[in-house]
């Protein structure tokens, strides 16, 4: 057998890409379950179709490209952008509205930019918010939850009909507990509580056990080190202690508990699976710490004074503008050299 | 209890280490021809002192060093000198250079030699002279020359001495085996050159994971001011930098020195070379390498001369070559491969790794950077090795160097975790190299602006001078003519060279 | 004076305006004399650049005319020596757009090449000295000459000269010494493109 000469290091450890972004896939596994319990199967309809769609756009993009496609399909990647565009999405969205949003994702966030690894913006949220300044109506019907205003979900044979045959279904939808919020800031959080019984217990029946969900799998993720806690923690952390300035002890024109926006909307879903998101975030642990406390910072902002009910994807798509500036001012400082504070711009 | 500080990053590779440490430190034999590279790794080689034909002894001086970073270089055995000619060494660049080949005739004989009957009595000069002529470098794998790194400036008086037997890459056990076989010797050679140093404290840092080499060292310790430290193991703790920032919570300055935080640092082996050299006067022939892999039937550590042929030696220890995939000199992190087994093994060889494919399959083709941070998170130096791969990439020198580049140990452990498979290592030694070829070239460049700048002023200076010259002449000539009577016009002064040449003529036939 | 500036707008006017132009103008010839640059310094800026090769290629007799040339509006692509590294550059310092190299001055050469005298046939012209823009040629009259190899540019100059063609322009070795580490083929594209 010939000799190959290969620079070192010569081991390599266990992780590949495809099985980070798998791991990934597994991790939103919690969230998921509790998505369907609460709304039915809508956000697994969701999940399969756009997850069909993502592979046959990173095929047909390969395609152009002439790159093989078997080789970038094998990464995950366009599964782990779709699931996550899907989770984002209202269950039981119309096919045609998953297809915009998939396309907008991978072919144009993703593979316009040069694909994996050198996407400025999360093509997740890119998708989500090309949708939502689109369709805005269709964007915001999510379905009642079980127990916060409906006695049923619908079954998977009515979800496929939701997605593939839009105009025969008609679910009971209604706003969101955070949308719901933002109508009614004349009204006590006591008032609100008493008076809308889906507010669940801090945030929203069906919303809590999701963003409790996903914080199982975020914990999970972290435990195997696919990332570090710097950027969901300080996220989270800028979002509780915005919200607990601004909370006002509950009264009219208030901003809601700190626990009605850790595990309302999409909270938890955005910290621990969009944050988190390694191509479009900053590098350095000082940078994501910066990245992600500004997120949070965000997040509340428009919330709260924005016109949008979430504001996940707003915040992470202005922060993914300002990465690389932050990466710039964060070098940690380097072993045998004085601490310094970043380099020349 | 010394307190250990942790350093930043660094990884656990699968140890690997058992394999080779089944049986004892074995002779490896003297092989029929010996070839001895005069250009080692580091340092500004050595000059041939012998004549292809000639006869030498074991021990005998066959290259004198040249410049102060070179190392002599000795006969490993006793022979004659075959020829002076280009061979292959084992290189990362797989080119030739020069060697001196020797066909040993197997007789093995001595030349007469004697150690110091007592180092304290000696000068720290006198005992580095002894060290240099013994043509000792460090044996870690880098190969820097043992006594250029002693001779320390008087300026840092070095308060820490310490001697490097961590052996933090996998596969490599010759450090662990010289230490439970050899301990006594190498604590005496530790304390050679605590007192060649002045060093207040002597420390001997030693990865947990060797505990009988440990239990050998504090026996051998027993009643000395040396303190054997151990820590956990993790790569690459046996950095130079790391250990010391380990042991002493000082970190080596940029661009620095340990001596300018007033520490030395010493390997193991080396620290036995140093003990042989000045004890029994014995330069350094041969050394401890682990030769391992599963290619190889009889793994293990063996003492192998200077200068014997990778091939010869692979036959000793029942290399399978249908199965070798890889031939590593040094170990599976920092390791080059080598192609041409003729090449020989030299004082730097720490290992030997005949690979198979299945114990380190060959990489697959990279993927793009995700921006895991995984690398980042591994960087002992704690660089971002990500941001340095794009800037490498992008050719973009300045911002290389803004971050730091030059600080990169090439340990390998980002390209070890990037789960992209991106060959990171090398992209930072080739960027290295290509900043260092550009100022090269500039300086270069400089040099030849100097030089041209110098001849312009010089032709200009000459040019000045003969139109100053020719001023001159036509002054004298005008006032000759006016002296002549004439007016000086044009025509005068023809008249007058017309004249003068005359007059020369005549001056020649005469 | 209030009332005297709004009685006479105009002349108001014109006052402001000659303050201000006294003001700038007494700032700015303080800072042309504090501030003020020996020589030309985007000259020395491209003769930085250019590789001091002094090998006339470009039509000017070294590098530093060229440099000069350059400042006053010479084209940046008659370097062959520098190659697109040094067009790119210049281009940079410039701003402007970097043009590829023209042929009429010659081509880049993929390694540096230097001069190396057949020493056996040198008949100690001396010419070759005379042609080196940089001194880099040892010898006498009737004597045999030789290159310093560190000091030659590869600049050609001694090639034409030479009356018996005894100078070879041959790349330098490849040895353990200067051999340098190479950037990885870009494998995410090559070694799993499709033959395109």
């Amino acid at each position: 057998m010939a000799l190959q000469n290969i620079t070192s290091p010569h081991a390599h450890g266990p992780l590949t890409t495809a099985k980070v972004m798998r791991r990934l896939l597994l991790a939103t596994l919690p969230g998921v379950v509790a998505l369907t319990w609460f709304f039915g199967p809508g956000t697994l309809v969701n999940i399969a179709w756009s997850c069909l769609l993502a592979l046959g756009c990173e095929a047909l993009v390969m395609t152009l490209r002439r790159r093989p496609v078997g080789f970038y399909l094998k990464d995950c990647s366009a599964l782990v952008t779709a699931t996550l565009l899907a989770i984002a999405m209202p269950p039981y969205s119309p096919w045609w509205l998953i297809l915009v949003g998939v396309a907008s994702s991978i072919v144009v966030a993703k593979h316009l930019y040069g694909g994996l690894g050198y996407n400025p913006f999360n093509p997740a949220m890119v998708g989500y918010v090309v949708l939502l300044i689109s369709f805005p109506v269709e964007m915001t019907r999510w379905a009642a939850p079980l127990g916060g205003g409906a006695t049923v979900t619908p079954g998977l044979l009515q979800a496929l009909q939701a997605c593939f045959n839009p105009a025969t279904f008609d679910a009971l939808t209604m706003a969101t507990p955070l949308d719901l919020f933002k109508q009614h800031g004349d009204l006590t959080v006591t008032e609100l509580w008493l008076q809308y019984p889906h507010f669940g217990r801090w945030s929203g029946v069906g919303w809590e056990w999701a963003n409790l969900g996903f914080l199982a799998g975020g914990l999970w993720l972290l435990y195997l080190r696919i990332f570090t806690w710097h950027a969901p923690l300080a996220m989270l952390a800028a979002l509780a202690l915005m919200s607990a300035l601004f909370y006002q002890g509950g009264n009219p024109g208030g901003a809601g508990s700190p626990w009605f926006h850790l595990l309302g909307g999409a909270t938890m879903f955005g910290a621990f699976f969009i944050v988190t998101d390694p191509v479009t975030s900053a590098v350095s642990t000082t940078g994501r710490l910066i990245y992600g406390a500004l997120i949070g910072v965000l997040i509340f902002v428009i919330r709260v004074w924005g016109n949008y009910p979430d504001a996940v994807a707003f915040a992470v798509l202005i922060m993914n503008f300002a990465a690389p500036f932050i990466d710039n001012y964060t070098q940690p400082t380097v072993y045998g050299h004085k601490r310094d504070g970043g380099s020349k711009p | 209890m010394r307190k250990i500080r942790d350093f930043h990053g660094g990884v656990h590779p699968p140890e690997n280490k058992a394999q080779s440490l089944h049986g004892p430190i074995r002779p490896a034999g003297i092989p029929p021809q010996l070839i001895i590279p005069l250009s080692q790794s580091y340092g500004s080689g050595a000059v041939a002192l012998v004549e292809p034909g000639q006869h030498v002894a074991k021990g005998e001086q066959i290259a004198r060093a040249e410049g102060l970073s070179g190392v002599p270089e000795h006969a490993p055995s006793s022979g004659r000198v075959a020829a002076i000619e280009e061979r292959s060494i084992a290189h990362p660049s797989g080119l030739p250079a020069t060697c001196i080949v020797l066909d040993t005739d197997g007789r093995d004989e001595w030349i007469a030699h004697h150690g110091a009957e007592d180092f304290r009595q000696l000068e720290p000069a006198a005992l580095l002279d002894l060290i240099r002529n013994a043509g000792i470098s460090g044996m870690g794998g880098a190969g820097f020359p043992a006594a250029v790194k002693l001779s320390v400036n008087p300026a840092n008086r070095i308060e820490t001495l310490i001697i490097n037997g961590t052996e933090c890459e996998p596969y490599i056990t010759a450090d662990q085996a010289l230490m439970r076989e050899c301990s006594v010797e190498i604590i005496g050679g530790a304390e050679i050159l605590a007192h060649l140093l002045g060093a207040k404290e002597t420390l001997i840092g030693v990865e947990d994971n060797k505990p009988k080499g440990i239990a050998a060292l504090r026996r051998a310790a027993q009643g000395s001011a040396i303190e054997i430290v151990s820590f956990p193991a993790k790569y690459p703790s046996g950095g130079e930098k790391q250990l010391i920032e380990m042991l002493t919570g000082k970190q080596v300055p940029s661009n620095g020195l340990p001596a300018d935080i007033q520490v030395v640092c010493q390997n193991t082996s080396t620290t036995l070379a140093v003990y042989r050299a000045v004890h029994q006067g014995e330069p350094l022939l041969s050394r401890v390498t682990t030769v391992t892999g599963e290619a190889v039937t009889r793994p293990g550590n063996y003492e192998i001369l200077n200068g014997t042929p990778i091939d010869w030696l692979l036959q000793q220890v029942g290399f399978r070559q249908e199965h070798c995939s890889r031939l590593i000199m040094g170990g599976p992190m920092m390791g080059f491969t080598v192609t041409n087994v003729a090449a020989p093994i030299t004082k730097t060889s720490t290992c030997l790794l005949a690979s198979t494919e299945t114990e380190l399959p060959s990489p697959p083709p990279a993927q793009p950077c995700i921006r895991c941070g995984f690398c980042s998170e591994a960087c002992p130096v704690k660089l971002l090795p990500q941001q340095l791969y794009w800037f490498a990439r992008g050719k973009e020198y300045e911002k290389l160097e803004d971050h730091h580049l030059f600080d990169c140990i090439e340990c390998g452990a980002c390209s070890y975790v990037c789960p992209s498979n991106i060959p990171l290592v090398q992209y930072y030694r080739a960027g290295k190299a290509q900043i260092l070829e550009l100022r090269d070239e500039h300086e270069r460049a400089e040099r030849s602006r100097v030089r041209f700048e110098a001849r312009q002023e010089r032709i200009e200076k000459i040019a000045l001078a003969r139109q100053e010259k020719r001023a001159q002449r036509k002054a004298a000539a005008e006032q000759r003519a006016r002296e002549a009577g004439g007016d000086g016009s044009e025509q005068d002064l023809i008249q007058a060279a017309i004249a003068r040449s005359r007059a020369r003529r005549k001056e020649q036939t005469r | 004076m209030y009332e005297l500036f709004s009685q006479y707008p105009f002349t108001a006017a014109m006052l402001a305006l000659v303050g201000l132009g006294l003001v700038f103008g007494a700032v700015l010839g303080y800072a042309a004399v504090k501030f003020k640059t020996e020589g030309n310094p985007i000259a020395d800026q491209v003769n930085d650049i250019l590789p001091q090769t002094q090998c006339g290629q470009c039509g000017y007799p070294g590098c530093r005319p060229y440099a000069e040339a350059i400042a006053n509006g010479e084209a940046i692509n008659r370097c062959p020596p520098g190659g697109e590294t040094t067009i790119a550059q210049l281009a940079d310092l410039l701003g402007v757009e970097a043009i590829p190299l023209d042929d009429e001055h010659g081509e880049e050469q993929p390694a540096p090449l230097v001069a190396y005298i057949r020493e056996d046939e040198c008949i100690g012209c001396t010419k070759c000295i005379q042609a080196c823009p940089v001194d880099a040629i040892l010898g006498a009259a009737k004597r045999m000459h030789t290159v310093i190899a560190s000091e030659c540019t590869g600049c050609d100059l001694c090639v034409e000269p030479c009356p018996v063609d005894c100078i070879d322009m041959l790349p330098e070795p490849s040895s353990v010494r200067n051999w340098r580490w190479e950037m990885p083929a870009p494998a995410e594209i090559i070694a799993t493109d499709r033959a395109a």
